[in-house]
């Protein structure tokens, strides 16, 4: 994984469906403010809608974190969250695999999206997701 | 919690989704329009999300339902007005919808609902398959 964080613009803490949409409201903000294009930010904005998502379905609370990468042009978006981890990432990484009863795109649908995607979890600890949209 | 409004338009019901909609929002707006459906004993549905940005898994999902509960009451559903990265987005992601009837704008829906109409009474001999799906 990149190691370069670009700059830290903002944190969302997520514990609702309503913290989703700010979510989604303030990165897409930030996307086009970057000039991403109209589909590039719908492509980015559905993956964060997702993996926010994720973090209220399944571990109730959690943060989103957003940087600007200055370097090579782009966003990264961390979701972190205490919750019960994924058990098996390459199963979860499988379509239509869902333990929510959710339509299991979530993960790998999310993954198509955008140019990065990372997922790293420890059962019991959490989960934490990064993505990367290159502009 | 907020409204949608809901228009009545002789037969049919036409509802503009305005708002960006939060999961339960959604929820909440998929019930509103099957309690109208009801209401008003509608036989054409016309949702138009024009104005949405973003329809993720759960909204499309949500979306599809709804179209399959109201022809469970009795009413044909066409979905307007889709944005086109909306549309390349949600096959990227890896929906796939079944029996749901789209077109460009209310317009071209509601002639598409009235078509729709007529077919399933055609077609009414020929029942639909029934059975658990998935």
């Amino acid at each position: 994984m990149n190691d370069q964080k670009g700059i830290n613009t903002f944190q969302i803490s997520i514990s609702s469906d309503e913290n989703v949409i700010i979510a989604r409201q303030k990165i897409r903000a930030l996307a086009q403010e970057m000039g991403f294009s109209m589909l590039e930010q719908t492509r980015l904005i559905t993956a964060v809608s997702e993996l926010a998502r994720n973090i209220v379905v399944h571990a109730g609370e959690g943060r989103v974190s957003v940087y600007r990468e200055e370097e090579r042009k782009g966003l990264r978006v961390v979701f972190e969250d205490n919750g019960p981890g994924i058990p098996d990432i390459k199963k979860a990484m499988e379509e239509g695999y869902s333990t929510a009863g959710s339509l299991g795109l979530g993960l790998k649908g999310s993954k198509r999206l955008v140019d990065v995607f990372d997922v790293k979890s420890e059962p019991g600890k959490g989960t934490r997701v990064e993505i990367v949209k290159w502009l | 919690m907020f409204e949608v409004s809901i228009l009545k338009m002789g037969s049919n019901i036409i509802v503009p989704i305005q708002v960006e909609l939060h999961d339960r929002a959604a929820q909440k707006v998929q019930d509103d329009i099957l309690s109208k459906v009801e209401e008003e004993g509608s036989s054409g549905l016309i949702i138009d999300i024009s104005a949405v940005s973003i329809v993720d898994s759960f909204l499309g999902r949500l979306l599809s339902d709804t179209s399959r509960m109201a022809r469970l009451l009795g009413a044909e559903t066409v979905l307007v007005g889709m944005k086109k990265e909306v549309a390349i987005t949600l096959i990227q992601l890896g929906m796939v919808f079944r029996n749901l009837h789209t077109a460009m704008n209310i317009e071209d829906g509601l002639e598409l609902v009235e078509k729709l109409k007529t077919e399933s009474v055609q077609t009414e001999a020929n029942m639909p398959e029934t059975g658990m799906i998935e």
